[in-house]
């Protein structure tokens, strides 16, 4: 069996897996926790480009996220339908990821995280204090989710498949984007700005244009987010909110595909099981950071293939050592 | 009259907090060139060990001076714990340190809530420095002219230790060009080291004698992280007379802040950094660093 074909028949398991996952999975709460890995997901899968094929470390994300989803129980409390809201929280974010952006691109590297976790604080700051937009500390109630074509997502496994769906169009997209020239120009931009600029590439223009598609999924998973929650509150928008998201990203696996999808379906499975015995979730967040960062730099995901590969091959070596039935090949 | 004089006090006073954490933080940048995002949760540390000290571990109660000492080492022998046994396991490499600083916040910060809990601590102010000063109209506490007293001395024993002695050569030549430092044989790894402990220590020592002005709580750690951040992009980093501005600019900012447009105070105080971000970006008083 090659590699290739392995690989594709792991993709269509995974894919009737997600597809038929409310017939085996009993139980509401466990549908529930499989939306949320979905829409986290996607915001992972957001913040990855950034972090992974730009080389940017954003830690104020949890902003955007959090602007996407108090503009759509803003627009909603005052009393306008879901389609303007989805559209009002879309436009708004992509503005504010135009501000930030604009802003934080003046640096790379330290100087880049420094200023996105200024940015996010702002946010957090205004969410806490204005409290005359915002409710402050009491957060904004939404009452009831849309209901598109007739399909009423306020039952859990119908909320599901509209996540599923769009989860499924962000991975097409984001895949199609990665292999696409302007992918690899971002790429370039990560590991040589110089020889990209001296190439005839507008360095600044290609990341800012990664910080939009970036800015894009992460309001995208931020009203999927306020849509099964029912409730945002300046916790959303929180340092810890930021950190978490790019926790997964990074114990997944940056510059990976898969890596953010599984970085977010460990950090909510754990949080969700996890919570049910401890209270002390935010440090064993903490740990895993620093655990990850100094014993698994690369992340979990390109961690694994690693020692798969090296065990494949030790174990390919054996046999080829055992059809020869002579010495032992050269290390 | 009045409002306006006890709000200028109260702005000096916060600035002198800010100068003792941000001056650490300021350094720690300025030397190894990563912000450091465990000093808030420093601060935080300082003020509840000093806070726990006072009100009594094991039935021994401290006095104030003598509780702000041992909480002071006590985080400042962490800073150096985590410099050797962390930090310098990730040579060079910037982001991973900021990771790891990041993950120790989220530790700390459960840390002190699985200890202490989740209700404010209010540090009594320490005996003699209770009551107030009066000049002519105006009365000030005489706790906050003390914390004054006490940056200003700070102020100027760093100022002293970083122009007139070897070490604070050391310190700066490691700042300017840590390789030029390294081939004339400092040991700048080794400096990595003090500073953290001594930034540390800074921010713990700020920490408790803030406890009684600030009170201790929770997401307290959070609340000076970003103060720390913002005086030192307003005053560039490495440089001491830049966190010396940078903190009274930025208690004048923030008191007055939140006196004048409470819903807005955010917004306020970091307006000014992303105005020296864009026309100044190494800040008011920092040199270029490559």
């Amino acid at each position: 069996m090659n590699a290739a074909l392995v690989r594709s028949l792991a993709l269509v398991a995974a894919f009737v897996a997600l597809v038929t996952l409310p017939y085996w999975v009993t139980g509401t709460y466990y549908i529930n926790v499989s939306s949320q890995i979905l829409f986290y997901a996607i915001f992972a899968l957001g913040l990855n480009i950034l972090v992974g094929y730009a080389g940017l470390v954003s830690l104020g994300h949890a902003g955007l996220f959090g602007i996407a989803s108090y503009v759509v129980g803003y627009v909603l409390a005052e009393g306008f339908g879901h389609a303007p809201a989805i559209l009002a929280a879309l436009v708004i974010g992509l503005l504010s990821t135009a501000v930030f952006a604009a802003l934080s691109l003046r640096a790379t590297g330290i100087g880049f995280i420094m200023i996105t976790l200024a940015l996010g604080q702002i946010i957090w700051g205004l969410a806490y204090r204005w409290i005359s937009l915002t409710g402050g500390d009491n957060g904004i109630n939404l009452h009831g989710r849309p209901a598109p074509f007739g399909l009423d997502l306020s039952a859990p496994s119908e909320f599901y498949y509209a996540t599923l769906v769009i989860f499924l169009v962000t991975v097409v997209a984001v895949t199609i984007f990665v292999r696409s020239p302007f992918g690899a120009a971002l790429r370039g931009t990560r590991d040589q700005p110089r020889r990209m600029n001296a190439l005839g590439y507008h360095v600044w223009a290609i990341r800012f244009w990664a910080c939009l598609l970036s800015g894009l999924l992460t309001a995208i998973s931020g009203i999927l987010f306020v849509y099964y929650t029912q409730f945002i509150s300046p916790q959303t928008t929180a340092l810890t909110a930021s950190a978490e998201v790019l926790l997964m990203v990074i114990a997944g696996g940056p510059a990976t595909l898969l890596g953010p999808i599984v970085g977010a379906a460990l950090v909510v499975i754990v949080k969700n099981v996890v919570s049910g015995y401890i209270e002390r979730w935010n440090f064993l967040l903490g740990a895993i950071f620093v655990a990850i960062v100094i014993l698994m730099p690369e992340g979990l995901v390109p961690g694994t293939a690693r020692l798969w590969r090296s065990g494949w091959r030790a174990l390919r070596r054996r046999q080829a050592v055992v059809i020869a039935g002579s010495t032992e090949p050269k290390p | 009259m009045n409002f306006w004089l006890v709000l200028t006090v109260n702005s000096v006073t916060f600035g002198g907090l800010l100068f003792l954490l941000s001056a650490g933080f300021s350094l720690i940048f300025g030397l190894m060139r990563i912000p450091n995002l465990t000093h808030g949760s420093l601060f935080m540390l300082g003020a509840y060990f000093g806070a726990a000290l006072i009100i009594g571990v094991l039935g021994v109660q401290l006095n104030f001076w003598l509780a702000a000492i041992l909480a002071t080492a006590g985080v400042a022998f962490l800073g150096a714990l985590i410099e050797r046994l962390l930090l310098r396991r990730l040579p060079g490499d910037a982001l991973a340190q900021v990771l790891v600083t990041l993950g120790l916040s989220f530790m700390a910060a459960d840390f002190c809530l699985m200890v202490w809990g989740g209700d404010p601590i209010n540090v009594e102010t320490p005996a003699g420095l209770g009551g107030f000063t009066r000049l002519g109209v105006a009365v000030f506490p005489n706790y906050r002219l003390g914390i004054i007293a006490i940056a200003v001395v700070f102020a100027f024993a760093l100022w002293m230790l970083m122009d007139r002695t070897r070490l604070g050569a050391m310190i700066r030549a490691g700042v300017d060009d840590p390789d030029m430092a390294r081939v004339v044989g400092i040991r700048v790894s080794q400096l990595f080291t003090i500073v953290f402990a001594l930034g540390a220590g800074l921010a713990g020592f700020a920490g408790i004698i803030g406890g009684p002005i600030l009170s201790v709580y929770p997401g307290l750690d959070q609340d000076m992280l970003p103060l720390a951040l913002v005086v030192v992009i307003l005053g560039g980093t490495g440089s001491l007379l830049g966190s010396f501005v940078g903190s009274i600019i930025v208690g004048f900012i923030y008191n007055f802040g939140q006196a004048l447009l409470p819903e807005l105070a955010y917004f306020v105080l970091f307006l000014p950094m992303l105005l020296v971000l864009i026309f100044r970006p190494q800040g008011l008083f920092g040199r270029q660093v490559p």
